[in-house]
């Protein structure tokens, strides 16, 4: 049944891995896109890595659906062989609660945990970036503690600031620009998470190895 | 001789520079952004003579009014905006000669939603990851990622000394695409298409829809039979093509154009084919209606091949 392709419009195909989040399913659209970045095919255009499918954007002008079938079922065959490069490891420092985590006194609370707990269990684990998405540079992570999970708020923040962290049912991710958002805010990070005028764009790619290390209010002024 | 500005003496509803987007950078979270009706920009781009994907202004409903610091040439496309040099009408389609001190203003809106005004030599604003397009969500690209207001200067980019021999240029008329206040819009279903029912398919591709007055350049927001999913609302998001028709839970389709979202987790039912992205991009919220035809893959690849030789019109060099 997987992998399996369908079409996305007339210049875009996906292929789909499962239809479930798990780290195995999330290895083979990395490995699929790695394999493509590698040996781009005539007429390749752009890959989009999500949680269990790789969305593959191609020259309608260059290529029929069976060219590109035909591309992408090679580099499929090549990505179960070619080792993957070692995921990068970053450490994103964060502030947690106060003005820059509102929601983390609700998180403690909701999960039967102290605020202290929640920071040690947050700040513990180590977390996959599934991918960025939705709106610039917003990095969705998978892996955290399940004692963490805590369901949006009811009603989206108009605004939530660029850094903040936050816990949408069982994942944790990272706004890197300003934007409505209903996801719990737990703390802030001041480390740049989107610059434009450097290529790529984003201190986070999809595969990356995410640790937070909570910093005390004050100790990234200066930077 | 000084770089031409263009001053923005008024804003219009939504003037913003575009030019054809910003790709290559959807893995990021970064929509393509670029003009809503790319076929028009490009048409008014070859018109003053520009490469297709140059930098030009996307006017919505209500037209700028704007002065020439220099000699320039200028066309305008896409929605009938009523364009006027100094007062006086001007064809729409054509390369227009400007003066040096003249006023390029628009009247009264006589149908669509977008406007296209190119300007020989480009808008000279510097590129963001590869494009001059402004993504006002993200407040970057184009004009200090914001729409144009009175006080604005935009800078021209350099132009061929002989402006006036190449005014009067036209695009022929009988091939401007087939705009309409109630546009059949062709469209490959999938990739969720096996998340609606039978019903909720015939639904999709035999109903009406209005045009919200709520849809953007993110998308444009549907209202009209509810199209029924069959298995969940949901899906674990994944990423978003441009023309892409997302159904949530009500069952109302939204069409992703320019500025959306690269991922998303409500089932796409199908995919408007880039050869009608114009036409839905004419579409006036609030008032146009459209409906949805299914085509195959390889019939869309052939209108849109069809509408990228319309860019080479026999007398376009």
């Amino acid at each position: 049944m997987f992998p399996r392709f369908l079409p996305a419009g007339e210049s875009a195909l996906v292929v789909e891995f499962g239809d479930e989040i798990h780290p195995d399913i999330h290895r083979q659209v990395l490995a699929l896109d790695y394999a493509l970045s590698r040996e781009p095919f005539p007429g390749l255009r752009e890959t989009v890595p999500t949680y269990r499918s790789l969305l593959v954007h191609y020259d309608p002008l260059q290529l029929a659906w069976d060219d590109a079938l035909g591309y992408v079922t090679d580099a499929l065959r090549r990505s179960a062989e070619v080792p993957m490069p070692e995921p990068a490891e970053v450490e994103i420092p964060v502030i947690y609660g106060g003005e820059f985590g509102p929601d983390l006194e609700f998180v403690a609370e909701s999960n039967g945990l102290s605020v202290d707990e929640v920071i040690r269990l947050h700040a513990g684990a180590t977390y996959t970036v599934y991918m960025l998405g939705f709106a610039p540079g917003f990095a969705y992570l998978g892996g955290l503690p399940d004692r963490l999970a805590t369901p949006r708020l009811p009603t989206p923040r108009p605004s939530v600031p660029a850094g903040s962290v936050g816990i949408a049912g069982r994942q944790t991710g990272i706004y890197a620009l300003s934007t409505p958002g209903g996801w719990r805010i737990i703390g802030r990070t001041l480390q740049v998470m989107l610059a434009l005028h450097r290529d790529p764009p984003t201190l986070l790619k999809p595969g990356d190895r995410v640790r937070f290390v909570p910093v005390e209010q004050g100790a990234d002024e200066g930077r | 001789m000084a770089q031409a500005i263009l001053e923005v003496i008024e804003g219009g509803w939504l003037t913003t520079v575009q030019d054809l987007g910003r790709p290559g950078y959807a893995r990021y979270g970064i929509p393509p952004s670029g003009a809503m009706d790319f076929f028009a920009l490009a048409v008014a781009n070859r018109l003053v003579g520009n490469p297709p994907g140059a930098a030009g202004l996307e006017i919505t409903l209500t037209g700028p009014t704007l002065r020439a610091t220099a000699p320039c040439l200028v066309a305008v496309t896409g929605a009938d905006l009523t364009l006027q040099v100094d007062g006086r009408e001007m064809p729409m389609w054509m390369s227009v000669f400007v003066r040096r001190g003249s006023v390029i203003s628009f009247g009264r809106r006589r149908w669509g939603c977008r406007a296209y005004l190119a300007i020989a030599g480009g808008i000279d604003v510097p590129p963001v990851l590869g494009s001059r397009s402004t993504y006002l969500p993200g407040r970057f690209g184009g004009l200090d990622g914001r729409a144009l207001r009175p006080g604005d200067r935009l800078p021209i980019g350099p132009a061929p000394a002989n402006l006036v021999e190449q005014a009067g240029r036209a695009f022929p008329r009988h091939l401007i695409p087939p705009y309409s206040d109630r546009p059949v819009l062709r469209a490959i279903p999938g990739p969720q298409d096996d998340h609606f029912t039978p019903e909720g398919l015939k639904t999709f591709f035999g109903a009406e829809y209005r045009i919200l007055p709520t849809s953007d350049r993110m998308g444009y927001r549907l209202e009209g039979p509810t199209v029924v999913h069959g298995k969940g609302t949901e899906i674990i998001s994944d990423g978003v093509p441009l023309g892409a028709v997302q159904v949530p839970p009500d069952g109302q389709p939204i069409v992703m154009m320019a500025d959306h979202q690269t991922t998303g987790g409500y089932p796409k039912i199908a995919a408007v084919i880039r050869a009608d992205i114009p036409l839905l991009a004419q579409g006036v919220p609030g008032e146009s209606r459209v409906s949805f035809r299914p085509v195959s893959i390889p019939e869309a690849q052939g209108w849109y091949r069809e509408m990228g030789k319309l860019l080479d019109w026999p007398d376009s060099q």
